[in-house]
């Protein structure tokens, strides 16, 4: 068949089309089409010759298969130094190939080529920096999800995620109101520990603009309560916007690139209506890089920024702590030995490395902080990075892709891991429960809203007690 | 034969490398899209012309980048085969007679032991690399015809201007076979792999552009990608 039913080539731009395809449980009728839905090998071809451009025709030529990609991929060392997880084996037996053949690829090789590129590659860049050529292949591979999507072939969980941002403007479903009243209700349960906090909403010419992942508002919701108690007793004058609040992009990892166009233009609309100073995103690395890194490209942007100076939580508590916006006291430091997940995407790829040094230096008590090996830039992807982590059809490799994380982990005997990034703390989390090795995990925020020195005229007075 | 070999061949051989190159060259940048690639390129040219040239300095120094570090007996033979492959075609005493007689100029040349220590040195390399195909199954899974094709081009001019150059046999015959391994060898750059000969040079620029453009330059944060 041409297309399926739920499976096929028209993105979701409708709730109903969301609701239909989550009531596919599983993916299953979903999948079972994917094996015979047709591609479009023209319209292959032709997108091809528009997009592929010198830059990645030139990669897939000169790659001189000398593999020295090899050891950089943490699925290659997860899965047992299988050759056919080589990075330029992944990217030559996928991308290359439909290229060799002029587009020309029948539905097993695409179904093949989904696999390799959500099951094999999460889109790290790390092995960008070992080839002497200066070949990428995440930069390829984000290429070619692109391609499969709009021919169909994508991970059931992906298609729905670019689907909701093309209906929400958020990779879940909540609306602006459900986001807001969220926010609303959670800093309410905190004003009695908080005097006078509050969440100001859409207020123009603030400091800071702060923009958040749709998944703390529908699992996590106290991290919203969270940044708001670290903004208040840092004194910022500060708001969220209430429509183009989500700093995520799941369309990326979907390669649904008309969505992240959309996405990212809702957040840079909000710059323009509430005119910030600046934009702070919430702990995540896929976000801030989509809205962050990659977003002003997508937007259209000569400059390759955002319409705002936007920066990462980690920049803008790293700028509180040095500059005494927020003080800790030194006797409820961190004491047991503790390490730091780098995120892909902003250490690697946004140049981040030494900023959550910075905030471990005020958090942490001499002596327990031990850095995982390798670090910075060169650091391992956690396994769940590009959307691995969300993908059920592919959870069993997701789960041997962490055991590199777990290795590197274990070697340095920490008992917590910090970890700044929702894909990096989920996929922490879910080593954790498949491996028990004994750790804790966390994000910035809680831990130090614990170890706060809060000034008096913060704190509750008495008769409000 | 030896005439047409230094006479006509040569020249065309050489101008179909240069122009080739140019041609390659030219196509590489400007293919290259702001918006398709994600990089910044016109809007930060200082941004991006220094990481360009930091990518490409720090992977032409031994061990300059931590890729090369983590490898380092490939790293060893890579070096060990490219120092010959760029310093004897340049520097061999024979070879810059031959160029200041063909097109005029030619670069200053070194002493005949250096050159064949240097000599020796590759063919070991590339013995070693090759080697390495047929044994390491993260590169054999990689390795297709092509891959020896690029190989044996590399090995020829070496292998038999040694030949010429310790007279085994027919000096006359062996003199003539390199000259046509090493015209071979130019003709073959523009359309094989070893475009990489320029486009190194060329791709390296784009991905230090990235990273000092976007990935971390504009952040103060030089890394050696």
């Amino acid at each position: 068949m041409p297309e399926g039913t739920l499976c096929n080539k028209k993105p979701i731009d409708t709730a109903e089309g969301i609701t239909t395809l989550l009531a596919d449980k599983s993916g299953a009728k979903y999948y079972e089409e994917m094996k015979h839905i047709e591609v479009d090998t023209d319209l292959l071809w032709e997108t091809i010759q528009k997009t592929c451009k010198s830059r990645i025709r030139t990669w897939l030529e000169i790659c001189a298969h000398c593999g020295m990609c090899a050891d950089s991929c943490f699925l290659y060392l997860a899965n047992k130094r299988d050759p056919k997880q080589v990075p330029a084996y992944k990217i030559q037996s996928t991308l290359g190939e439909i290229i060799k053949r002029k587009g020309k690829v029948d539905n097993k090789f695409m179904r093949n080529a989904m696999r390799v590129a959500w099951s094999q590659c999460t889109c790290c860049n790390r092995c960008g920096m070992y080839c002497p050529h200066g070949i990428d292949t995440g930069i390829m591979f984000g290429y070619l999800r692109g391609l499969l999507y709009q021919q169909g072939f994508v991970p059931w969980e992906m298609k729905i995620g670019a689907g909701m941002h093309r209906v929400y403007n958020a990779q879940m479903d909540i609306s602006s109101e459900d986001y807001v009243d969220t926010f609303e209700w959670m800093v309410e349960e905190y004003e009695d520990d908080y005097p006078g906090l509050t969440v100001p909403v859409d207020v123009e010419g603030a400091d800071i603009m702060y923009t958040v992942n749709a998944r703390e508002a529908k699992h996590y919701p106290e991290d919203l309560a969270e940044a708001a108690i670290l903004f208040h007793i840092a004194g910022e004058n500060w708001t969220i916007p209430s429509k183009g609040w989500e700093q995520t992009s799941l369309a990326m990892f979907a390669g649904d690139w008309a969505a992240c166009k959309m996405q990212v233009e809702s957040v840079y609309d909000a710059m323009g209506r509430l005119k910030p100073r600046r934009m702070v995103g919430t702990e995540c690395g896929h976000a801030h890089r989509a809205s962050v890194v990659e977003g002003p490209y997508w937007a259209g942007r000569e400059d390759g920024r955002p319409p705002a100076e936007s920066i990462h939580y980690i920049e803008w508590l790293a700028e509180a702590l040095r500059e005494g916006k927020l003080k800790i006291d030194p006797s409820k430091r961190i004491k047991v030995p503790c390490t730091l997940q780098d995120s892909c995407n902003y250490v690697r790829n946004h140049g981040l490395r030494d900023t959550a040094r910075e905030i471990v230096s005020y958090i942490v008590e001499p002596g327990y902080f031990i850095d995982m090996d390798p670090n910075r830039q060169n650091n391992f992807c956690c396994g769940g990075g590009g959307g691995f982590n969300g993908i059920g059809y592919f959870r069993k490799e997701r789960n041997v892709g962490l055991k590199v994380k777990r290795d590197q982990i274990l070697a340095t005997g920490a008992k917590l891991v910090i970890a700044p990034c929702h894909n990096c703390w989920d996929a922490i989390r879910d080593l954790e429960e498949e491996f028990e090795i004994g750790i804790e995990w966390s994000f910035l925020k809680p831990l130090i809203i614990k170890m706060l020195d809060i000034p008096d005229h913060l704190k509750p007075q008495e008769e409000d007690m | 034969m030896h005439g047409l070999l230094t006479g006509p061949l040569f020249y065309i051989s050489l101008g179909v490398c240069i122009i080739g190159m140019i041609v390659r060259f030219y196509k590489y940048f400007t293919g290259l899209n702001w918006q398709l690639d994600r990089v910044a390129y016109k809007k930060y040219p200082m941004m991006g012309l220094k990481g360009a040239l930091r990518s490409i300095y720090k992977w032409l120094i031994p061990y300059g980048t931590y890729g090369w570090r983590q490898q380092p007996v490939m790293a060893a033979a890579f070096f060990g085969f490219h120092i010959g492959a760029v310093a004897i075609p340049l520097f061999l005493a024979g070879h810059s007679v031959f160029l200041k007689e063909k097109i005029g100029f030619s670069l200053p040349y070194m002493g005949s032991g250096a050159a064949d220590l240097i000599s020796w040195i590759a063919i070991v390399c590339l013995a070693f690399m090759a080697l390495r195909r047929l044994v390491l199954p993260e590169v054999r899974i990689l390795t297709d015809k092509s891959d020896w094709g690029v190989l044996l081009l590399s090995f020829l001019p070496f292998a038999t201007g040694l030949l010429a150059r310790y007279q085994v046999g027919d000096y006359g015959f062996w003199l003539n076979m390199h000259i046509l391994a090493g015209e071979l060898v130019l003709l073959a750059i523009p359309f094989t792999k070893l475009s990489h000969v320029f486009l190194f040079f060329a791709s390296r620029a784009q991905l230090g552009m990235d990273f000092g453009i976007k990935r971390g330059g504009l952040k103060g944060t030089p890394m050696a990608w």
